[in-house]
């Protein structure tokens, strides 16, 4: 079997890997990468639960061949925390109780990141309509969506604190 | 079914047209161009299709991206439908295809999948996809149209022994701007009227548009004639996301001082490809815009439907959105 040698980013770090044709980012993320968080739901796009960003867009990595992503950024949710710091989000996350079995969660906390670097302050139907490639079958959505709303809260915080500190320093 | 386990393929990533023809020619039947790949993992997975070769076109160049012409706006086919919903120039301009695109299955799936590969899908009859050898698939038998078929989701137009619906949220919105699409081949450039591009299975059982082996769809023109007209889109499907319509509606309707000087009327989910509604927008020309004439439109909406055993609440549903359409445009 010819695999593909691929060159590419994952949360920063360069990395190179051999490839099937056949296999998809998913499969490369977490049968060569050793990066686990995103799940295989469906494997038609149907659910979220393999959401990565690609050059900073979700995508699901189900629906995308490990060969196509040659020189591309892939953020997953691995790349989320901060060492031990968990992301807002995660924080906010275990706060609302926004997860149950957590198979989907990956795909959330990596879904709420792309909206709130598009949009710092959402409301609750952007959060919605950004959300809805995604799918939750334990607790239903509005625990989700809470903690996306306080997420943001934090982060446009944090992000005034760091203005702040500039201003003065 | 066995799921997420495809067949073996090689796979090519063309950087220029001329190699992706050439492809095609080596491979035959067993090439499959792929332009984004959101629908072609799923017929791969399903083992439903089954390509000797992959031809993925994301890397050939000038592709891409919105463009203002001397008449409208050029639309690369590998522009992704995220790109078109947030392109100022067509949300200035043609705010109905905005609208159709941002229907489209998921944010995800929005954000790979392109308008090219949106407008060339093939259909979603569940028999088909299974991959049951039916008309669509080269048998001869129409399984959906069976005694005991289960075609709820199937067509009211067109039945030409298949009786599969188009699925593209764009199409049909394409159609009412009147727009028109740029094949390419190794002979060199045709274009096509939208309405023409897509074709029942009268024309062609096996195919959904005019591209024929060896073509490529490589942009799409809009032209100026609705551009900023007043426009309805409207997607009834049983979820919100990540579904198929059931029936749409895409109207253009060039409006002055409330009267209709033009309209453009096309649904999708109804016929083999985008119907557009002939009869109802003759019925409205030249008439004020008002819930009267938006009942005339409705009438003549429904005329010469066919229904199948499950699906003839299509034809109210039908009756309902062109009434939307022509009074809320």
């Amino acid at each position: 079997m010819k695999g593909i040698a691929v060159s590419t980013t994952v949360n920063g770090d360069a990395v190179e890997f051999v490839c099937d044709a056949r296999e998809t980012l998913l499969d490369v993320l977490r049968n060569h990468l050793g990066l686990t968080g995103a799940k295989e739901g469906c494997g038609t796009g149907d659910c979220g639960a393999c959401s990565v960003l690609l050059d900073g867009q979700l995508v699901c990595s189900c629906l995308v061949l490990g060969a196509e992503v040659e020189g591309r950024e892939i953020e997953t949710v691995e790349g989320m925390a901060d060492g031990d710091r968990l992301h807002p989000l995660q924080k906010r996350f275990l706060e609302h109780a926004a997860l149950q079995c957590g198979v989907c969660t990956p795909g959330f906390l990596v879904a709420a990141k792309a909206l709130l670097e598009r949009n710092s302050n959402p409301s609750e139907s952007e959060i919605r309509y950004a959300l809805a490639g995604n799918l939750c079958r334990c607790t239903g959505y509005d625990k989700i969506v809470h903690a996306v709303h306080a997420a943001a809260g934090d982060l446009r915080r944090q992000q005034k604190a760091r203005k702040k500190r500039k201003a003065a320093g | 079914m066995l799921k997420d386990m495809m067949t073996r393929f090689e796979l090519y990533r063309p950087t220029a047209l001329a190699d992706a023809y050439e492809l095609i020619d080596q491979f035959g039947a067993g090439a499959w161009l792929m332009a984004g790949g959101q629908d072609s993992l799923d017929w791969f997975k399903d083992r439903a299709k089954q390509p000797r070769a992959v031809i993925e076109l994301s890397q050939i160049e000038g592709m891409t991206g919105v463009r203002e012409t001397a008449d409208g706006v050029e639309i690369g086919a590998l522009t992704t439908l995220a790109e078109i919903e947030e392109n100022a120039l067509v949300r200035e301009r043609y705010g109905l295809l905005v609208s159709a695109a941002s229907h489209v299955a998921s944010p995800q799936i929005r954000n790979v999948g392109t308008i090219g590969g949106n407008l060339c899908q093939d259909t979603r009859c569940w028999y088909y996809r299974a991959g049951l050898s039916c008309y669509r698939a080269g048998g001869n038998i129409c399984y959906a149209d069976s005694p005991e078929g289960m075609n709820r989701e199937h067509c009211l137009f067109g039945a030409s022994r298949c009786v599969a619906v188009s699925p593209s949220d764009t199409a049909p919105a394409l159609v009412a701007l009147d727009a028109s699409m740029v094949v390419s081949s190794r002979k060199g450039e045709r274009v096509v009227r939208a309405e023409r591009f897509f074709v029942g299975p009268d024309v062609d059982i096996q195919r959904m548009t005019a591209l024929q082996p060896g073509e490529i769809l490589t942009a799409i023109r809009i032209p100026s004639a609705f551009s900023s007209a007043n426009f309805y889109f409207e997607k009834v499907a049983e979820r919100k996301t990540w579904d198929f319509a059931l029936v749409s509606v895409a109207a253009a309707l060039r409006i002055e001082s409330g009267t209709i000087r033009d309209a453009r009327i096309v649904c999708g989910g109804v016929e083999c490809r985008p119907r557009r509604m002939r009869d109802a927008e003759d019925a409205i020309r030249g008439r004020e815009q008002n819930a009267e004439t938006a009942g005339a439109a409705a009438r003549r909406s429904a005329g010469g439907a066919r229904p199948l055993r499950y699906n003839e609440y299509k034809i109210p549903l039908v009756e309902n959105l062109v009434t939307r359409a022509v009074r809320d445009a």
